[in-house]
């Protein structure tokens, strides 16, 4: 134990109140019996019960779920198809500018890209709605979900493959029976974060969705600039604790994979 | 080095007939500019266990990469039981491969690595259970079975690796650095192990490997490969006994090189004495040579280390030469004397240590003799 020292303390202190005191004054204020958000009655949790009567609110929510599981999925099959042939592919005439051309979306601002997906959907006659945000959504969560898959591609052993296609795989088998359980941990978590990215995205959300496919992020917007209601307190109370228990999971898993890991090799030395 | 059996000499290479069942046919292969292999022909026979020996950068594991179906010549071709493989991809090779990287599947047990390739195969599935554990009873894996790669030892890795290229009983089994991860005295017994599965099985075995020991010890014969092409193709015995070239002679084991000129034979010299002039005071060093040069060609006169003999006083032999010696290096079974014998010509001599160290009586500057035989060393051109 290192000695207890005032300056580490204070900038301890200041440095998780900097991150996280706006969102503990959310959760304070989403249990306020007033309806005045910035005076305190007392506590009460009926703004939840009003949540649940919201049917905006929960119609928009589903549409969110919808719209981030379909994009995240898209966005991972292509993500993956795009780094296993960068990987794969070896050196060919134009192979930086290719590459370079699948990571530009992730540093394109986001109004330029919504923009010009809006353009696109109206050139072609595509209705704004659902369809359009989970095209948007795929477009720009795709390049993500091909980063992290390209960087486990990457320290990937190219004799597994080899391996299999000489014990009498297709190539397409080899990577469906060896290749793909491999990098699984890659994809899942490209897919995790094509989710996250769909869920709170408003900017090109607002660009491509249409009358009837608003996604939550809109929907609180919108309903922020008539007035912060201790409702949306609530609702974001609820949207903290569900990210805060996701990642508590996700890491509690990998730290009992990697504890059953060394274990395992401690086995596997004393046999 | 490989004996050979004495009732069966087993020597499909010596005899006229015998029809291989590998030929490489002036196979080139190249990478952009870079010749990888340069006009190369071979043939290996059934049930040889035949080693790809040479440095890193040779060519050896390119060569058995064209076996396995993981690279194609740019020209030439590959005959496989008399059948072109050039354009058969991998999967439908009846060779299967032994990676250097083991590359066993982690996220499968020993069990399903084995089956991996029977269940690719069209074996009936009743019976792939009973030829996975005959592999595992082979390798001595039995108890190991439900684990995961992870969770054994890294010679029980290879094992598994073994078990699993040779589960589909393939006509030829190649295997790149097998042992190559393993420690010392593991890769001694495995080598061992490896040389009676490849007799219990028969099939052929194709290895490729940097240590000459371990060439030496597993195969029935020795390709010695160097920028693409072949030096020598013989068994390991021959190899080591009568190396075509000096870069085989020098690969292979310690040599000592001695430079000269071929003399003009004596009268009643027999025809295969070659008398080599290596120094203009010193007397010439007589040797023999199937193929004796003709007078006063260049010629490199090889020598191993543990042929040459050395004494205190000076011996009847067909050669001596007087020395000093300048080190020693002490091994524990041997030592090695080294002896100068003319100003910048050290001349290595091994001898057993068969006494204890305080009764022997050799030391450092030590004037003392060398000696050998007319037929201990070989005559190269190369």
């Amino acid at each position: 134990m290192r000695k207890f020292s005032w300056f580490n303390a204070t900038a301890l202190t200041f440095g998780f109140a900097f991150l996280y005191l706006p969102m503990l004054i959310l959760i304070i204020y989403s249990f306020n019996e007033s309806r005045l958000v910035t005076v305190w009655a007392g506590f009460s949790t009926k703004w939840y019960g009003e949540l649940l009567q919201n049917e905006q609110f929960l119609d928009a929510a589903w549409v969110t779920i919808k719209v981030a599981f379909w994009s995240s999925t898209c966005a991972t099959i292509l993500g993956t198809m795009a780094a296993y042939i960068m990987v794969r592919s070896g050196p060919f005439r134009g192979r930086g500018l290719f590459s370079g051309m699948i990571y530009a979306p992730l540093v394109m601002p986001e109004v330029i890209t919504g923009l010009s997906l809006l353009l696109f959907f109206i050139a072609i006659g595509l209705d704004r709605g659902v369809v359009t945000i989970v095209l948007a959504h795929t477009t720009f969560a795709m390049c993500f979900v091909s980063v992290v898959v390209t960087s486990r591609l990457v320290s990937f052993d190219r004799s597994l493959e080899e391996a299999a296609l000489d014990l009498g795989c297709t190539p397409f088998d080899a990577f469906r029976s060896v290749t793909l359980p491999i990098i699984m941990p890659a994809v899942v978590s490209g897919w995790l974060l094509a989710f996250t990215l769909s869920l709170d995205d408003l900017v090109i959300a607002s660009f491509t969705s249409g009358p009837s496919s608003t996604t939550l992020p809109i929907r609180i917007f919108s309903a922020v600039r008539l007035g912060v209601t201790p409702e949306i307190n609530a609702l974001s109370t609820i949207m903290i604790a569900l990210v805060t228990i996701g990642v508590i999971t996700a890491s509690l898993i990998s730290r009992a994979t990697s504890i059953k890991a060394r274990a395992d090799e401690r086995a596997a030395e004393q046999s | 080095m490989a004996q050979p059996r004495p009732d069966t000499v087993f020597a499909p290479w010596d005899e006229p007939d015998a029809k291989p069942l590998i030929q490489f046919k002036n196979v080139t292969k190249r990478f952009g500019d870079f010749t990888a292999i340069d006009d190369l022909t071979l043939d290996i026979y059934a049930q040889e266990f035949f080693a790809l020996l040479g440095p890193s950068g040779c060519g050896k594991t390119t060569l058995m990469r064209m076996l396995g179906g993981f690279e194609t010549p740019t020209e030439g071709t590959i005959l496989l039981d008399g059948v072109d493989i050039g354009p058969i991809p991998p999967n439908e090779r009846p060779v299967n491969m032994m990676f250097q990287s083991y590359a066993l599947f982690p996220h499968l047990t020993v069990w399903d690595n084995i089956a991996f390739g029977l269940k690719r195969s069209d074996m009936p599935k009743d019976q792939i259970g009973d030829r996975v554990e005959k592999m595992l009873k082979l390798t001595q894996l039995g108890k190991f079975a439900k684990r995961k790669p992870h969770q054994i030892s890294g010679g029980q890795r290879q094992r598994v690796a073994l078990a699993r290229s040779l589960a589909k009983a393939p006509k030829l089994l190649l295997l790149d650095e097998p042992l190559g991860a393993l420690d010392k005295k593991l890769r001694n017994e495995t080598q061992f192990e490896l040389m009676d599965i490849q007799e219990t099985t028969g099939t052929t075995f194709v290895i490729v490997t940097h240590d000459q020991e371990e060439a030496m010890t597993v195969a029935s014969r020795v390709a010695v490969m160097t920028e693409g092409k072949l030096a020598q193709v013989a068994t390991p015995d021959q190899i080591y006994e009568a190396p075509n070239s000096t870069y085989v002679a020098d690969f292979i084991g310690d040599v000592n090189l001695i430079e000269g000129t071929v003399e003009v034979q004596a009268k009643g010299a027999k025809p295969t004495d070659v008398s080599i002039k290596w120094s203009p005071t010193e007397t010439p060093i007589d040797a023999t040579s199937d193929t004796p040069p003709p007078a006063a060609s260049t010629v490199t006169f090889a020598i191993r280390p543990e042929k040459v003999a050395i004494s205190n006083e000076r011996p009847e032999a067909a050669n001596v030469m007087e020395g000093k010696i300048l080190d020693i290096a002490y091994l524990g079974n041997i030592s090695t004397y080294h002896v100068e014998v003319a100003p910048g010509l050290i001349i290595k001599a091994q001898a057993t240590n068969n006494r204890r160290i305080s009764r022997r009586n050799l030391t450092w500057e030590d004037h003392v003799y060398l000696s050998w035989t007319d037929t201990a060393g070989v005559v190269l051109t190369e």
